[in-house]
């Protein structure tokens, strides 16, 4: 366990308050800075030319017509990409544009830069580009047969000839989630003169923005700047650069400023969406319900290209089983390569697929065995000190599954009707068409990076005439990290002016990715730290025992007042680490995972089944937040991410036909509205995590990890039907 | 670009003759502008005209928005209005730029064709009532000729005493309809049913209607039986909204769920 | 074309090619960029102003049809500090990433003049067309109902 630095209660606004979002009153009066919103003067406006085909070769491309068209200034191809003109989070193997072959559709061909958006779109619509199409492979089983592949992956744990006295079979699938941040992508390039950049772009994780930059450009590091710049959302879908490397080539080529902002129907083709997933399970049990063995064999179809495949594989398989004690375990997992659109990270990170499938396979389990289903779950919950059954890594964490599962089932159920029926606003129903189903779903997930990889933040913590500053480049997506690090900083200095700010690459080391519920762990524990040492050098300087908001005292007695430290320039930078972790052996075993997350849902719908129609009417949860940092924050991450599986469940999903996403806008790409949305009731249990700050652990994704399957289970038990696939659709219910 | 803003109906079709395109709530024209579909280089503004506003009795003009229709609009139109769009949407849309649009999914349309509406349409020659069955032509088309603005929706002057509508979509509020339905019943038992989203343009279904008008008091196998001839009698096609399949099932539900509303 | 409107209450002269929306000419021309363009289709509701007395979507409207109406965007919703909409959605937590926040305010503000104490369905009816998807729509629902004397 960690050692929590004291809590001072004279420190206002720190750990466990809800200070008020610094950014809060900008956003409310339209006036904070979105990555949209940066102006530069005589900057131009990029657009980019995108396949039309899924699979193509390229004939040739003519822009001739483009560059003749008055206020253009550039019309850019492969041939103009200097360096080695490939990118990739994981494995270089995009090109940043396509040169003779076409790999998805939407890919990048062309990229414009022109005077105003209208001219540099229609400019990029005159590019004339001769495809040759070829027929595309979009059928991922097909793929695996091909060996078209990112990652294969197989799992065995205990005796594989074992086998139970109850057995039940399932195949499930999970269509495409896009994670459709309100903000779409955009950004702005400055040149700097001297033949270097500064980018100001949409971001999870601007240092592994610049360093693909600079390796795709053959740049040298110190010729581009990446800048944390106001997020609308991401959630996924801004981990993977697009728009970057295309606006510092245009800024490099033109010496002007560009930007560029993608249209919601760009933005959709323009990241990475949730993997789509196809699995097959089987699960053995005793007649008393204790699981003996679980096979399963889990598909995604990680589209054209790598991007973070092989890991949301991974996370996919080393949580097939979920978070249930089991000897005996088989997992193949196959990431195949497609001509689909390129998928990625999104909230879940694999894990949100696996559990739809192990979930359902409870359910069929219970009902089977003829048991409660939260019982069948609470016999087989797994515990700290048990070994995850897939990878086999000892859980050191506190893991209170059997508590979630026990606080869950202690909210009252709702009694009495929802005002809102199923088919809202349509009139298509009234109460005596209507069934009320009501379903669980318990899911695990790891927190930080896995595998092996080398998982630290940087921050510095300095003493200004501002307060205590935080520096860091992780990136506030909306999340609230800027009130959280403040808060941490507060309590672990004991001063109660803190605020949180920005810098670019060039200025501090990376605070890594602001996804896998890592920032409020890992940059928090780099701000803890950096405190915590601040803290004491100034004390053991100034020969004090208490460092408050007046300065150091000694024995009660002010010795050095705060502007005298402000004078000396304090200030400590700290590199965070969490425990190592290591990469999987042949049978997929190893110290896979740093942390661990538990959350269990009970979703409440009520379903019109003639019609298929569904309302949500609550999502109820208990889940493992470590420590309860900010209680307005883990409140407002876990009803976010709740309507999000709920949007996963019954709406939300990107109809790919050959290849080509047919619904790439929000009149087709339905998201949950306000009149869809469930009431929450939640309990938080706080154990602690074994290492994370203060006890913390991230709250970010589990509410959207189980939260999906529980409404799928309420639609079946409303039903009394079979459902094997989400999103649920209308038909599925009604046909 | 030129733009008119005129105050005048003669004015307006002053400009619409000359090639103008009329431009009403601006909710589906602009979202074609902003897609890069269409680009007038003349617009006619319409909202500005008082007369395209009135609203005497049965003859609605075709500048009343959605919100209004909401408010003030017999029960199903009513019902249907508060359905198109957002909030946002119903502010600033009109009758006469839905009907204009003429998507198969419009939700004003099935009113109109189950009450039997005529649209009013004007032009610098005169004016003419054209009735619904007339006036879609197909998905996305309709009866108006170039110089041609449309006036007013014309209801009869006696609506059935009954009529409720209904729409099946995804999401509680804000979504195209999979299928969107108006039943009428008067108190003689004549009933009518009319469905968008289920055909290239709103469609009445005339042999459920003739089946259903001679039931005075339809029983459960009657209402089976209405609900079986208008799943048939819709041409619904896949796309990826829905399917051909769920249309029809979807159709033949809520229509006789509409008519039992229109019956209690 | 120079199109001439009210904006918060001042006269504004603004430059505008072609078919272009209100949306663009108010961030593009007249430099507000607190109306923000999410789908270009009126499906978010994130670039909602007042106009002319009805909240509309920015994106939507033709900016050459704004010629003699009355706009008011978020910038004109609040002078010094925030106005009661935004301070109880500020205390609420139901500001995340904030890109939606800008056409909530603005639609709960319009909401409130003509109705001040919605109920809780009337607050979510109002909101339809304003789609967030940080919060899950909770904090914004707390926010609100609790201008509204907490009626159900």
């Amino acid at each position: 366990m960690t050692t929590p630095t004291r809590t001072r209660p004279t420190v206002t606004s720190g750990i466990g308050d809800s200070p008020l979002r610094p950014d809060g009153v900008p956003k409310l009066k339209g006036e904070f800075q979105y990555a949209q919103d940066l102006w530069s003067e005589g900057m131009l406006w990029g657009a980019t030319t995108r396949s039309p085909h899924a699979r193509a070769r390229i004939v040739s491309i003519d822009i001739g017509p483009a560059l003749a068209t008055g206020g253009v200034h550039a019309v850019l191809t492969a041939d103009d990409v200097p360096g080695p003109g490939m990118f990739g989070l994981e494995h270089p193997d995009q090109p940043v544009l396509a040169s003779d072959e076409i790999n998805y559709w939407g890919e990048p061909v062309a990229i414009v830069a022109a005077e105003d958006p209208d001219t540099a779109r229609r400019a990029a619509a005159a590019v004339v580009v001769e495809y040759e199409a070829l027929p595309p492979l979009t059928d991922p089983e097909e793929a695996d047969r091909a060996d078209s592949v990112f990652r294969r992956l197989q799992i065995r744990s205990g005796d594989q000839e074992v086998t139970g006295e109850v057995v039940v079979e399932g195949y499930y699938e999970v269509g495409t989630q896009d994670q459709a941040p309100l903000g779409t992508e955009a950004g702005l390039a400055v040149p700097d003169g001297s033949g270097g950049v500064d980018l100001y772009a949409t971001s999870q994780f601007v240092h592994a923005d610049q360093s693909q930059v600079v390796e795709a450009l053959g740049l040298r590091p110190e010729q581009v700047r990446s800048h944390p710049t106001g997020v609308g959302g991401a959630f996924g879908a801004r981990e993977d650069v697009n728009l970057h490397i295309h606006l510092v080539m245009l800024a490099l080529h033109t010496g002007q400023p560009v930007k560029m902002v993608y249209q919601r129907s760009e933005s959709f083709t323009g990241h990475v969406h949730r993997h789509p997933a196809r699995m097959w399970y089987r699960h053995h049990a005793t007649r008393d319900g204790k699981l003996v063995r679980v096979e399963a064999k889990i598909l995604l179809d990680g589209g054209a290209y790598a991007s973070t495949t092989s890991a949301v594989l991974a996370n996919a398989c080393y949580f097939a089983v979920g978070p249930y004690r089991v000897d005996s375990v088989l997992v193949e997992g196959i990431g195949v390569k497609t001509n689909n659109p390129p998928c990625g990270a999104m909230r879940g990170f694999g894990a949100v697929q696996s559990n739809f499938g192990y979930e359902s396979q409870m359910d069929r389990l219970a009902a089977e065995l003829g048991m409660d289903p939260l019982e069948l779950r609470r016999r087989n919950a797994l515990a700290t000190g048990d070994r995850n059954p897939t990878t086999q890594q000892v859980i050191q964490t506190p893991l209170p599954v059997a508590e979630c599962i026990d606080s869950l089932a202690a909210i009252p159920l709702p009694d009495g009707d929802d005002p809102i029926l199923p088919g809202g606003s349509g009139l298509t129903t009234d109460r005596s068409h209507i069934v009320r189903g009501v379903g669980y779903s318990v899911g695990i997930k790891n927190l930080g990076f896995s595998e092996g990889s080398d998982d630290y933040a940087e921050a510095r913590v300095r003493l200004t005439d501002e307060g205590a500053v935080v520096e860091t480049a992780a990136i506030e997506v909306g999340q609230g990290l800027v009130t959280v690090l403040a808060q941490m900083a507060r309590t672990a200095l004991g001063i109660s002016k803190a605020i949180v700010r920005h810098v670019d690459t060039s200025r501090i080391g990376s605070a890594g990715s602001t996804s896998a519920s890592r920032q409020t762990q890992i940059s928090g524990g780099a701000v803890m730290e950096a405190s915590r040492r601040l803290r004491e050098r100034i004390l053991a300087h100034h020969g004090g025992d208490e460092l408050d908001d007046l300065g150091v005292h000694r024995a009660g007695e002010l010795i050095a007042p705060m502007s005298e430290l402000i004078r000396e320039g304090w200030e400590e930078t700290y590199t965070f680490r969490h425990p190592p972790t290591t990469p999987p052996d042949d049978d997929g075993h190893g110290d896979i995972h740093a942390d661990f997350a538990i959350a269990a849902h009970r979703a409440v719908v009520d379903v019109d089944p003639e019609l298929g129609l569904v309302r949500v009417v609550r999502v109820d949860t208990a889940q493992d937040v470590g420590r309860v940092l900010n209680p307005v924050s883990v409140q407002g991450q876990i009803e976010g991410g709740i309507m999000q599986g709920v949007g996963l469940a019954v709406m939300e999903e990107l109809v790919i036909q050959d290849g080509v996403i047919r619904n790439p806008n929000f009149t087709d790409y339905l998201l949950p509205t306000i009149l869809d949305a469930p009431d929450v009731e939640m309990l938080l249990i706080e154990q602690g995590s074994w290492w994370g700050p203060f006890g913390a652990k991230g709250v970010g994704e589990p509410p959207t990890i189980s939260s999906t399957a529980a409404v799928a289970a309420a639609i079946r038990n409303a039903i009394g039907r079979d459902l094997n696939r989400v999103p649920v659709r209308p038909e599925d219910i009604a046909l | 670009m030129q733009a008119f803003h005129p105050k005048t109906l003669d004015e307006a079709l002053a400009a619409a003759a000359d090639g103008a395109t009329p431009l009403a709530g601006g909710t589906d024209l602009m979202v074609e502008v902003n897609f890069g579909k269409r680009r007038p280089e003349m617009v006619v503004g319409l909202r500005r005209i008082a007369e395209l506003r009135e609203w005497e009795r049965s003859r609605i003009g075709s500048g009343v928005t959605w919100r209004r229709v909401e408010r003030d609009g017999p029960r199903a139109y009513a019902q249907a209005a508060r359905t198109v769009g957002s909030p946002q949407i119903r502010n600033a849309a009109t009758i006469g730029g839905n009907l204009g649009t003429a998507s198969p999914a419009g939700d004003g349309h099935p009113f109109l064709a189950a009450v039997d509406a005529s649209i009013e349409i004007a032009s610098t020659s005169g004016r003419r009532l054209v009735p619904w069955y007339e006036f879609f032509t197909g998905p996305k088309q309709n009866a108006l000729q170039p110089g041609e603005l449309i006036t007013a929706v014309v209801l009869p002057e006696r609506l059935p005493e009954r009529h409720e509508f209904g729409k099946v979509g995804v999401r509680n509020a804000m979504v195209i309809s999979t299928v969107c339905c108006v039943v009428t019943r008067d108190t003689e038992g004549s009933t009518t049913v009319a469905l968008g989203s289920v055909g290239p343009t709103p469609i009445r279904v005339p042999a459920a209607e003739e089946m259903i008008s001679a039931e005075p008091s339809p029983s459960d196998s009657a209402l089976g039986e209405f609900a079986r001839l208008v799943s048939e009698g819709v041409r619904p096609i896949t796309d990826h909204r829905s399917t051909e399949e769920y249309r029809r099932h979807a159709a033949g539900v809520l229509a006789r769920r509409l008519l039992e509303r229109c019956l209690a | 074309m120079i199109v001439e409107f009210r904006l918060n209450g001042e006269d504004v002269n603004a430059r505008v090619v072609g078919p272009t929306s209100l949306l663009d000419v108010l961030r593009d021309e007249l430099g507000l960029f607190g109306s923000k363009s999410a789908c270009a289709q009126g499906e978010c509701g994130s670039c909602s102003v007042v106009l002319d007395g009805e909240v509309v979507c920015s994106c939507l409207v033709m900016a050459a049809d704004a010629e003699g109406s009355e706009v008011t965007t978020v910038e004109g919703l609040s002078t010094d500090g925030l106005n009661p909409i935004q301070e109880a959605m500020l205390r609420s937590g139901a500001v995340q990433c904030g890109f939606c926040t800008p056409g909530i305010v603005v639609a709960a503000t319009e909401l409130f003049r003509v109705n001040p104490s919605p109920t809780r369905i009337e607050i979510k009816e109002a909101l339809a067309g304003n789609i967030c998807r940080c919060t899950g729509y909770g904090a914004i629902i707390r926010a609100l109902e609790s201008l509204s004397g907490g009626e159900q």
